[in-house]
Protein backbone atom coordinates (compact mmCIF):
# COMPACT_ATOMS: atom_id res chain seq x y z
CA UNK A 1 0.00 0.00 0.00
CA UNK A 2 2.74 2.48 0.83
CA UNK A 3 4.30 2.08 -2.59
CA UNK A 4 0.98 2.91 -4.26
CA UNK A 5 0.49 5.80 -1.86
CA UNK A 6 3.97 7.05 -2.68
CA UNK A 7 3.36 7.01 -6.44
CA UNK A 8 -0.10 8.57 -6.24
CA UNK A 9 1.19 11.22 -3.89
CA UNK A 10 4.20 12.14 -6.06
CA UNK A 11 2.02 12.11 -9.13
CA UNK A 12 -0.35 14.62 -7.53
CA UNK A 13 2.32 16.74 -5.90
CA UNK A 14 3.84 17.23 -9.33
CA UNK A 15 0.57 18.27 -10.90
CA UNK A 16 -0.30 21.90 -11.45
CA UNK A 17 -3.56 21.73 -9.53
CA UNK A 18 -1.94 20.93 -6.22
CA UNK A 19 0.16 24.07 -6.56
CA UNK A 20 -2.83 26.18 -7.50
CA UNK A 21 -4.71 24.87 -4.49
CA UNK A 22 -1.72 25.46 -2.20
CA UNK A 23 -1.09 28.96 -3.55
CA UNK A 24 -4.75 29.84 -3.18
CA UNK A 25 -4.66 29.10 0.53
CA UNK A 26 -1.32 30.83 0.90
CA UNK A 27 -2.65 34.02 -0.67
CA UNK A 28 -5.90 33.74 1.25
CA UNK A 29 -4.04 33.36 4.52
CA UNK A 30 -1.83 36.39 3.93
CA UNK A 31 -4.61 38.60 2.63
CA UNK A 32 -6.94 37.79 5.52
CA UNK A 33 -4.30 38.37 8.13
CA UNK A 34 -3.23 41.70 6.74
CA UNK A 35 -6.74 42.95 6.06
CA UNK A 36 -8.10 41.86 9.41
CA UNK A 37 -5.04 42.33 11.54
CA UNK A 38 -6.68 39.96 13.98
CA UNK A 39 -6.11 36.24 14.10
CA UNK A 40 -9.50 35.34 15.63
CA UNK A 41 -11.45 37.25 12.99
CA UNK A 42 -9.32 35.74 10.27
CA UNK A 43 -10.13 32.30 11.62
CA UNK A 44 -13.87 32.97 11.32
CA UNK A 45 -13.60 34.21 7.76
CA UNK A 46 -11.40 31.26 6.90
CA UNK A 47 -13.91 28.90 8.42
CA UNK A 48 -16.64 30.22 6.16
CA UNK A 49 -14.46 29.63 3.14
CA UNK A 50 -13.04 26.28 4.21
CA UNK A 51 -16.38 24.78 5.11
CA UNK A 52 -17.63 25.22 1.56
CA UNK A 53 -14.47 25.05 -0.51
CA UNK A 54 -12.72 22.05 1.05
CA UNK A 55 -15.61 19.64 0.41
CA UNK A 56 -15.99 20.94 -3.15
CA UNK A 57 -12.31 20.52 -3.97
CA UNK A 58 -12.17 17.14 -2.24
CA UNK A 59 -15.14 15.85 -4.23
CA UNK A 60 -14.00 17.16 -7.61
CA UNK A 61 -10.37 16.10 -7.14
CA UNK A 62 -11.38 12.64 -5.96
CA UNK A 63 -13.65 11.95 -8.92
CA UNK A 64 -11.19 13.47 -11.37
CA UNK A 65 -8.26 11.52 -10.04
CA UNK A 66 -10.14 8.22 -10.08
CA UNK A 67 -11.25 8.59 -13.68
CA UNK A 68 -7.90 9.92 -14.85
CA UNK A 69 -5.91 7.13 -13.25
CA UNK A 70 -8.14 4.32 -14.50
CA UNK A 71 -5.43 3.00 -16.78
CA UNK A 72 -2.89 3.10 -14.02
CA UNK A 73 -5.32 1.23 -11.76
CA UNK A 74 -5.80 -1.49 -14.37
CA UNK A 75 -2.07 -1.83 -14.74
CA UNK A 76 -1.76 -2.22 -10.98
CA UNK A 77 -4.57 -4.77 -10.77
CA UNK A 78 -2.58 -7.22 -12.86
CA UNK A 79 0.38 -6.88 -10.51
CA UNK A 80 0.82 -8.88 -7.34
CA UNK A 81 -0.75 -6.16 -5.21
CA UNK A 82 -3.78 -6.45 -2.99
CA UNK A 83 -6.87 -4.72 -4.34
CA UNK A 84 -7.59 -2.88 -1.13
CA UNK A 85 -4.00 -1.60 -1.08
CA UNK A 86 -4.40 -0.13 -4.54
CA UNK A 87 -7.53 1.84 -3.71
CA UNK A 88 -6.54 2.77 -0.19
CA UNK A 89 -3.16 3.92 -1.49
CA UNK A 90 -4.70 6.05 -4.21
CA UNK A 91 -7.28 7.49 -1.84
CA UNK A 92 -4.70 8.41 0.75
CA UNK A 93 -2.53 9.88 -1.99
CA UNK A 94 -5.31 12.25 -3.08
CA UNK A 95 -6.59 13.09 0.39
CA UNK A 96 -3.04 13.43 1.73
CA UNK A 97 -1.85 15.83 -0.94
CA UNK A 98 -4.99 17.96 -0.59
CA UNK A 99 -4.63 18.07 3.18
CA UNK A 100 -0.98 19.00 2.83
CA UNK A 101 -1.86 21.90 0.50
CA UNK A 102 -4.45 23.11 3.01
CA UNK A 103 -2.30 22.80 6.11
CA UNK A 104 0.82 24.29 4.56
CA UNK A 105 -1.02 26.95 2.59
CA UNK A 106 -2.78 28.28 5.66
CA UNK A 107 -0.16 27.32 8.19
CA UNK A 108 2.73 29.27 6.68
CA UNK A 109 1.12 32.75 6.75
CA UNK A 110 -0.25 32.16 10.22
CA UNK A 111 3.04 31.00 11.63
CA UNK A 112 4.80 33.96 10.02
CA UNK A 113 2.20 36.29 11.51
CA UNK A 114 2.99 35.07 14.98
CA UNK A 115 0.26 32.55 15.61
CA UNK A 116 2.38 30.50 17.94
CA UNK A 117 2.36 33.35 20.44
CA UNK A 118 -1.32 34.17 20.06
CA UNK A 119 -4.18 32.66 22.01
CA UNK A 120 -5.98 31.63 18.83
CA UNK A 121 -3.70 28.70 18.24
CA UNK A 122 -6.28 26.20 19.49
CA UNK A 123 -9.05 27.62 17.31
CA UNK A 124 -6.73 27.64 14.36
CA UNK A 125 -5.61 24.04 14.88
CA UNK A 126 -9.24 23.00 15.20
CA UNK A 127 -9.92 24.71 11.89
CA UNK A 128 -7.11 22.77 10.25
CA UNK A 129 -8.19 19.48 11.83
CA UNK A 130 -11.78 19.85 10.63
CA UNK A 131 -10.47 20.95 7.23
CA UNK A 132 -8.41 17.78 7.08
CA UNK A 133 -11.41 15.69 8.13
CA UNK A 134 -13.60 17.31 5.49
CA UNK A 135 -10.97 16.51 2.86
CA UNK A 136 -10.81 12.88 3.98
CA UNK A 137 -14.60 12.56 4.10
CA UNK A 138 -15.39 14.11 0.76
CA UNK A 139 -12.55 12.43 -1.09
CA UNK A 140 -13.79 9.08 0.23
CA UNK A 141 -17.36 9.90 -0.80
CA UNK A 142 -16.21 10.89 -4.26
CA UNK A 143 -14.23 7.65 -4.65
CA UNK A 144 -17.41 5.79 -3.75
CA UNK A 145 -19.33 7.63 -6.44
CA UNK A 146 -16.62 7.12 -9.05
CA UNK A 147 -16.31 3.40 -8.27
CA UNK A 148 -20.03 2.85 -8.67
CA UNK A 149 -20.30 4.81 -11.92
CA UNK A 150 -18.47 3.73 -15.04
CA UNK A 151 -19.77 6.78 -16.85
CA UNK A 152 -17.54 9.78 -16.17
CA UNK A 153 -20.18 12.42 -16.78
CA UNK A 154 -22.64 10.69 -14.48
CA UNK A 155 -19.95 10.31 -11.81
CA UNK A 156 -19.09 14.00 -11.99
CA UNK A 157 -22.76 14.91 -11.89
CA UNK A 158 -23.47 12.85 -8.80
CA UNK A 159 -20.35 14.17 -7.07
CA UNK A 160 -21.34 17.78 -7.63
CA UNK A 161 -24.92 17.04 -6.55
CA UNK A 162 -23.64 15.43 -3.36
CA UNK A 163 -21.62 18.51 -2.57
CA UNK A 164 -24.48 20.82 -3.40
CA UNK A 165 -26.81 18.81 -1.23
CA UNK A 166 -24.59 18.69 1.84
CA UNK A 167 -23.26 22.24 1.53
CA UNK A 168 -26.42 24.11 0.54
CA UNK A 169 -29.65 22.12 0.20
CA UNK A 170 -29.31 20.30 3.52
CA UNK A 171 -29.16 23.59 5.41
CA UNK A 172 -32.16 24.86 3.51
CA UNK A 173 -34.24 21.83 4.41
CA UNK A 174 -32.99 22.04 7.98
CA UNK A 175 -34.04 25.67 8.32
CA UNK A 176 -37.40 25.06 6.68
CA UNK A 177 -38.11 22.23 9.08
CA UNK A 178 -37.16 24.44 12.00
CA UNK A 179 -39.67 27.05 10.85
CA UNK A 180 -42.36 24.48 10.13
CA UNK A 181 -42.05 22.77 13.48
CA UNK A 182 -41.27 25.83 15.57
CA UNK A 183 -44.10 24.99 18.00
CA UNK A 184 -42.15 21.96 19.18
CA UNK A 185 -38.92 21.70 21.17
CA UNK A 186 -36.27 21.34 18.52
CA UNK A 187 -32.94 21.42 20.34
CA UNK A 188 -32.31 17.68 20.28
CA UNK A 189 -33.65 17.40 16.77
CA UNK A 190 -31.27 20.09 15.51
CA UNK A 191 -28.39 18.53 17.39
CA UNK A 192 -28.97 15.20 15.67
CA UNK A 193 -29.57 16.73 12.26
CA UNK A 194 -26.30 18.61 12.61
CA UNK A 195 -24.49 15.36 13.35
CA UNK A 196 -25.65 13.84 10.07
CA UNK A 197 -23.99 16.42 7.89
CA UNK A 198 -20.21 16.66 8.18
CA UNK A 199 -20.22 20.23 6.90
CA UNK A 200 -22.71 21.41 9.52
CA UNK A 201 -20.95 19.42 12.16
CA UNK A 202 -17.62 21.09 11.38
CA UNK A 203 -19.15 24.53 11.24
CA UNK A 204 -20.89 24.16 14.59
CA UNK A 205 -17.81 22.68 16.18
CA UNK A 206 -15.66 25.66 15.16
CA UNK A 207 -18.25 28.35 15.84
CA UNK A 208 -18.84 27.14 19.37
CA UNK A 209 -15.16 26.96 20.09
CA UNK A 210 -14.90 30.56 18.96
CA UNK A 211 -17.20 31.70 21.77
CA UNK A 212 -19.61 33.56 19.57
CA UNK A 213 -22.45 31.20 20.40
CA UNK A 214 -24.16 34.02 22.27
CA UNK A 215 -25.19 35.23 18.85
CA UNK A 216 -27.07 32.03 18.24
CA UNK A 217 -29.83 32.52 20.78
CA UNK A 218 -31.50 29.75 22.71
CA UNK A 219 -30.54 26.90 20.37
CA UNK A 220 -27.05 28.25 20.54
CA UNK A 221 -27.11 27.80 24.27
CA UNK A 222 -28.22 24.19 23.90
CA UNK A 223 -25.52 23.64 21.31
CA UNK A 224 -22.96 25.30 23.52
CA UNK A 225 -24.01 23.01 26.34
CA UNK A 226 -23.40 20.06 24.11
CA UNK A 227 -20.46 20.96 21.90
CA UNK A 228 -18.80 23.16 24.50
CA UNK A 229 -18.26 20.31 26.91
CA UNK A 230 -15.44 17.91 26.38
CA UNK A 231 -17.99 15.12 26.06
CA UNK A 232 -19.77 16.88 23.19
CA UNK A 233 -16.44 17.65 21.61
CA UNK A 234 -15.40 14.02 21.75
CA UNK A 235 -18.74 12.84 20.35
CA UNK A 236 -18.46 15.26 17.43
CA UNK A 237 -14.92 14.14 16.74
CA UNK A 238 -16.08 10.53 16.84
CA UNK A 239 -18.85 11.43 14.43
CA UNK A 240 -16.31 12.97 12.03
CA UNK A 241 -14.18 9.84 12.31
CA UNK A 242 -17.25 7.71 11.58
CA UNK A 243 -17.97 9.91 8.55
CA UNK A 244 -14.45 9.13 7.36
CA UNK A 245 -14.29 5.44 8.17
CA UNK A 246 -17.66 4.36 6.77
CA UNK A 247 -17.10 5.72 3.23
CA UNK A 248 -13.57 4.27 3.20
CA UNK A 249 -14.90 0.90 4.27
CA UNK A 250 -17.60 1.02 1.59
CA UNK A 251 -15.04 2.06 -1.02
CA UNK A 252 -12.93 -1.02 -0.23
CA UNK A 253 -16.03 -3.20 -0.20
CA UNK A 254 -17.19 -2.10 -3.67
CA UNK A 255 -13.70 -2.28 -5.12
CA UNK A 256 -13.42 -5.90 -4.01
CA UNK A 257 -16.48 -6.90 -6.02
CA UNK A 258 -15.89 -4.77 -9.08
CA UNK A 259 -14.84 -6.06 -12.50
CA UNK A 260 -12.13 -4.23 -14.39
CA UNK B 1 -0.76 -25.33 -13.94
CA UNK B 2 -4.15 -23.69 -14.48
CA UNK B 3 -7.46 -25.38 -13.81
CA UNK B 4 -10.65 -23.50 -14.59
CA UNK B 5 -13.68 -25.30 -13.28
CA UNK B 6 -17.26 -24.51 -14.24
CA UNK B 7 -16.75 -20.78 -14.63
CA UNK B 8 -19.70 -18.43 -15.07
CA UNK B 9 -19.60 -14.71 -15.68
CA UNK B 10 -22.40 -12.33 -16.51
CA UNK B 11 -22.14 -8.63 -17.29
CA UNK B 12 -25.66 -7.44 -16.65
CA UNK B 13 -27.84 -9.69 -18.75
CA UNK B 14 -25.05 -10.66 -21.07
CA UNK B 15 -23.69 -14.07 -20.14
CA UNK B 16 -20.09 -14.05 -21.32
CA UNK B 17 -18.77 -17.27 -19.79
CA UNK B 18 -21.05 -20.18 -19.06
CA UNK B 19 -19.80 -23.39 -17.50
CA UNK B 20 -16.32 -22.99 -18.88
CA UNK B 21 -13.86 -25.77 -18.07
CA UNK B 22 -10.22 -25.58 -19.00
CA UNK B 23 -7.21 -27.51 -17.87
CA UNK B 24 -3.71 -26.50 -18.85
CA UNK B 25 -1.18 -28.77 -17.21
CA UNK B 26 1.91 -28.83 -19.36
CA UNK B 27 4.19 -26.04 -20.48
CA UNK B 28 3.87 -24.74 -24.03
CA UNK B 29 2.17 -22.06 -26.07
CA UNK B 30 -1.60 -22.07 -26.01
CA UNK B 31 -3.53 -19.87 -28.39
CA UNK B 32 -6.91 -18.81 -27.04
CA UNK B 33 -9.03 -18.08 -30.07
CA UNK B 34 -12.65 -17.25 -30.71
CA UNK B 35 -14.88 -14.70 -32.40
CA UNK B 36 -15.25 -11.20 -30.98
CA UNK B 37 -17.15 -11.23 -27.74
CA UNK B 38 -16.63 -14.95 -27.13
CA UNK B 39 -15.13 -14.28 -23.72
CA UNK B 40 -11.38 -14.51 -24.32
CA UNK B 41 -10.46 -11.38 -22.45
CA UNK B 42 -12.99 -12.16 -19.70
CA UNK B 43 -11.40 -15.57 -19.23
CA UNK B 44 -7.94 -14.04 -19.02
CA UNK B 45 -9.07 -11.32 -16.65
CA UNK B 46 -10.75 -13.95 -14.47
CA UNK B 47 -7.48 -15.83 -14.23
CA UNK B 48 -5.80 -12.57 -13.26
CA UNK B 49 -8.45 -11.79 -10.68
CA UNK B 50 -9.45 -8.55 -12.38
CA UNK B 51 -12.90 -9.89 -13.14
CA UNK B 52 -14.76 -11.58 -10.30
CA UNK B 53 -16.61 -14.67 -11.63
CA UNK B 54 -20.23 -15.29 -10.63
CA UNK B 55 -19.57 -18.95 -10.10
CA UNK B 56 -16.81 -21.52 -10.50
CA UNK B 57 -13.24 -21.96 -9.38
CA UNK B 58 -9.85 -21.20 -10.78
CA UNK B 59 -6.70 -22.70 -9.34
CA UNK B 60 -3.17 -21.90 -10.27
CA UNK B 61 -0.53 -24.43 -9.29
CA UNK B 62 -3.14 -26.00 -7.04
CA UNK B 63 -3.87 -22.77 -5.15
CA UNK B 64 -7.35 -21.24 -5.49
CA UNK B 65 -7.05 -17.67 -6.70
CA UNK B 66 -10.16 -16.36 -4.97
CA UNK B 67 -9.36 -13.64 -2.44
CA UNK B 68 -5.71 -14.22 -3.13
CA UNK B 69 -3.28 -11.82 -4.74
CA UNK B 70 0.14 -13.28 -4.13
CA UNK B 71 -0.32 -15.77 -6.97
CA UNK B 72 -0.01 -12.90 -9.45
CA UNK B 73 3.68 -12.99 -8.66
CA UNK B 74 3.68 -16.05 -10.94
CA UNK B 75 2.02 -14.27 -13.87
CA UNK B 76 3.32 -11.81 -16.43
CA UNK B 77 0.38 -10.17 -18.16
CA UNK B 78 0.34 -8.14 -21.34
CA UNK B 79 -2.90 -6.11 -21.45
CA UNK B 80 -4.77 -5.70 -24.69
CA UNK B 81 -4.52 -1.98 -25.16
CA UNK B 82 -1.47 -0.29 -23.80
CA UNK B 83 -3.09 2.42 -21.73
CA UNK B 84 -0.55 3.87 -19.39
CA UNK B 85 -0.63 6.90 -17.13
CA UNK B 86 0.32 9.59 -19.64
CA UNK B 87 2.26 11.91 -17.37
CA UNK B 88 4.94 9.34 -16.57
CA UNK B 89 8.14 8.86 -18.51
CA UNK B 90 8.91 5.43 -19.95
CA UNK B 91 11.87 5.08 -17.62
CA UNK B 92 9.79 6.00 -14.58
CA UNK B 93 7.07 3.53 -15.50
CA UNK B 94 9.57 0.68 -15.83
CA UNK B 95 11.19 1.64 -12.54
CA UNK B 96 7.81 1.82 -10.83
CA UNK B 97 6.65 -1.61 -11.99
CA UNK B 98 9.98 -3.08 -10.94
CA UNK B 99 9.60 -1.47 -7.54
CA UNK B 100 6.05 -2.78 -7.18
CA UNK B 101 6.88 -6.35 -8.10
CA UNK B 102 10.09 -6.42 -6.18
CA UNK B 103 11.58 -9.10 -8.44
CA UNK B 104 14.78 -9.27 -10.46
CA UNK B 105 14.13 -7.80 -13.90
CA UNK B 106 15.94 -7.93 -17.17
CA UNK B 107 14.72 -4.82 -18.94
CA UNK B 108 17.95 -3.70 -20.60
CA UNK B 109 18.09 -6.52 -23.11
CA UNK B 110 14.46 -5.93 -24.06
CA UNK B 111 14.92 -2.18 -24.40
CA UNK B 112 17.83 -2.81 -26.75
CA UNK B 113 15.90 -5.47 -28.67
CA UNK B 114 12.92 -3.21 -29.33
CA UNK B 115 15.17 -0.14 -29.79
CA UNK B 116 13.43 1.88 -27.11
CA UNK B 117 16.48 3.84 -25.87
CA UNK B 118 15.47 7.12 -27.59
CA UNK B 119 12.07 7.00 -25.89
CA UNK B 120 13.15 6.35 -22.32
CA UNK B 121 12.90 9.99 -21.30
CA UNK B 122 9.71 10.70 -23.20
CA UNK B 123 6.30 10.87 -21.61
CA UNK B 124 4.01 7.96 -22.37
CA UNK B 125 1.26 10.21 -23.71
CA UNK B 126 3.56 11.33 -26.54
CA UNK B 127 4.35 7.83 -27.80
CA UNK B 128 2.82 6.23 -30.89
CA UNK B 129 0.61 3.15 -30.56
CA UNK B 130 3.32 0.75 -31.72
CA UNK B 131 5.90 2.22 -29.37
CA UNK B 132 3.47 1.97 -26.48
CA UNK B 133 2.96 -1.67 -27.34
CA UNK B 134 6.74 -2.17 -27.23
CA UNK B 135 6.87 -0.59 -23.78
CA UNK B 136 4.04 -2.91 -22.85
CA UNK B 137 6.08 -5.88 -24.06
CA UNK B 138 9.13 -4.77 -22.08
CA UNK B 139 7.04 -4.46 -18.92
CA UNK B 140 5.67 -7.95 -19.43
CA UNK B 141 8.76 -9.83 -20.48
CA UNK B 142 11.25 -8.28 -18.10
CA UNK B 143 10.22 -10.58 -15.25
CA UNK B 144 10.80 -14.28 -15.13
CA UNK B 145 7.44 -15.81 -14.14
CA UNK B 146 6.27 -19.33 -15.01
CA UNK B 147 3.00 -18.18 -16.60
CA UNK B 148 2.76 -15.62 -19.39
CA UNK B 149 -0.54 -14.22 -20.57
CA UNK B 150 -0.44 -12.15 -23.73
CA UNK B 151 -3.61 -10.43 -24.91
CA UNK B 152 -3.23 -9.44 -28.57
CA UNK B 153 0.56 -9.04 -28.39
CA UNK B 154 0.99 -8.17 -32.08
CA UNK B 155 -1.17 -5.02 -32.08
CA UNK B 156 0.61 -2.17 -33.84
CA UNK B 157 4.00 -3.87 -34.12
CA UNK B 158 6.22 -3.42 -37.18
CA UNK B 159 7.55 -6.57 -38.94
CA UNK B 160 10.98 -6.38 -37.32
CA UNK B 161 9.51 -6.17 -33.84
CA UNK B 162 7.10 -8.97 -34.67
CA UNK B 163 10.05 -11.23 -35.45
CA UNK B 164 11.72 -10.23 -32.18
CA UNK B 165 8.49 -10.95 -30.36
CA UNK B 166 8.22 -14.46 -31.83
CA UNK B 167 11.84 -15.18 -30.99
CA UNK B 168 11.36 -13.98 -27.46
CA UNK B 169 8.19 -16.02 -26.94
CA UNK B 170 9.93 -19.15 -28.25
CA UNK B 171 12.86 -18.48 -25.97
CA UNK B 172 10.49 -18.25 -23.00
CA UNK B 173 8.82 -21.47 -24.05
CA UNK B 174 12.22 -23.17 -24.11
CA UNK B 175 12.55 -22.23 -20.43
CA UNK B 176 9.53 -24.44 -19.74
CA UNK B 177 6.92 -21.72 -19.25
CA UNK B 178 3.24 -21.85 -19.97
CA UNK B 179 2.20 -19.12 -22.35
CA UNK B 180 -1.38 -18.12 -23.16
CA UNK B 181 -1.88 -15.94 -26.22
CA UNK B 182 -4.97 -14.43 -27.74
CA UNK B 183 -4.72 -13.12 -31.26
CA UNK B 184 -6.74 -12.62 -34.40
CA UNK B 185 -3.67 -12.88 -36.62
CA UNK B 186 -3.81 -16.52 -37.72
CA UNK B 187 -0.42 -16.48 -39.34
CA UNK B 188 1.13 -15.52 -36.04
CA UNK B 189 -0.87 -18.18 -34.22
CA UNK B 190 -0.01 -20.96 -36.67
CA UNK B 191 3.69 -20.11 -36.46
CA UNK B 192 3.87 -19.99 -32.74
CA UNK B 193 1.14 -21.99 -31.00
CA UNK B 194 1.39 -25.62 -29.88
CA UNK B 195 -2.24 -25.94 -28.98
CA UNK B 196 -5.43 -24.17 -29.88
CA UNK B 197 -8.15 -23.41 -27.36
CA UNK B 198 -11.26 -22.27 -29.19
CA UNK B 199 -13.92 -20.36 -27.29
CA UNK B 200 -17.46 -20.02 -28.52
CA UNK B 201 -20.39 -18.55 -26.63
CA UNK B 202 -18.58 -18.71 -23.33
CA UNK B 203 -17.52 -22.33 -23.57
CA UNK B 204 -14.45 -24.20 -24.75
CA UNK B 205 -15.53 -25.46 -28.15
CA UNK B 206 -12.29 -27.10 -29.14
CA UNK B 207 -8.99 -27.81 -27.46
CA UNK B 208 -6.18 -29.63 -29.19
CA UNK B 209 -3.25 -29.33 -31.56
CA UNK B 210 -3.28 -27.43 -34.82
CA UNK B 211 -3.15 -30.68 -36.75
CA UNK B 212 -6.13 -32.11 -34.90
CA UNK B 213 -8.06 -28.94 -35.70
CA UNK B 214 -7.23 -29.12 -39.39
CA UNK B 215 -8.14 -32.81 -39.75
CA UNK B 216 -11.37 -32.26 -37.91
CA UNK B 217 -12.45 -29.43 -40.12
CA UNK B 218 -10.96 -30.91 -43.32
CA UNK B 219 -9.03 -27.74 -44.00
CA UNK B 220 -5.46 -27.26 -45.07
CA UNK B 221 -4.67 -24.01 -43.38
CA UNK B 222 -5.34 -22.76 -39.90
CA UNK B 223 -7.20 -19.64 -40.90
CA UNK B 224 -9.84 -21.60 -42.79
CA UNK B 225 -9.94 -24.26 -40.10
CA UNK B 226 -10.72 -21.60 -37.50
CA UNK B 227 -13.33 -20.03 -39.71
CA UNK B 228 -14.90 -23.45 -40.34
CA UNK B 229 -14.78 -24.80 -36.81
CA UNK B 230 -17.99 -23.26 -35.55
CA UNK B 231 -19.95 -24.92 -38.33
CA UNK B 232 -18.64 -28.47 -37.75
CA UNK B 233 -20.32 -30.52 -35.03
CA UNK B 234 -18.66 -30.48 -31.65
CA UNK B 235 -16.95 -33.49 -30.16
CA UNK B 236 -14.48 -32.07 -27.67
Amino acid sequence: MFKILKYSFYDLIRSRWSYVYFLFYLVLGFVLLFLNNDVSKAVITLMNIIIVLVPLIGTIFGVMYYYNSKEFTELLLAQPVKRSSIFLGQYLGVAGSLTLSLVLGLGIPFVLYGLLRSSAIFDFSLLLVTGAFLTLIFTALSFNIALSNENKIKGFGYAVLLWLFLAVVYDGIFLMSLILFKEYPLDNFSLIVTMFNPIDLSRTLILLKLDISALLGYTGAVFKQFFGTSQGFIISLLMLILWTVVPIWRMLYISKKKDF
Amino acid sequence: MIIVDNLYKKFGKNEVLSALNLKIEEPGIFAILGPNGSGKTTLIKSILGMVVPNNGHITLKGIPIKNNWKYRQEIDYLPQIANFPGNLKVKELIRMIKDLRDMPADEERLIALFKLEPFLNKKLSTLSGGTKQKVNLVLTFMFDSPLLILDEPTTGLDPASLIHLKEWVNQEKAKGKTILITSHIMQFVSEIADEIVYLLEGKIYFKGTKEALMTRTNQKNLEHAIAAIATTPANV
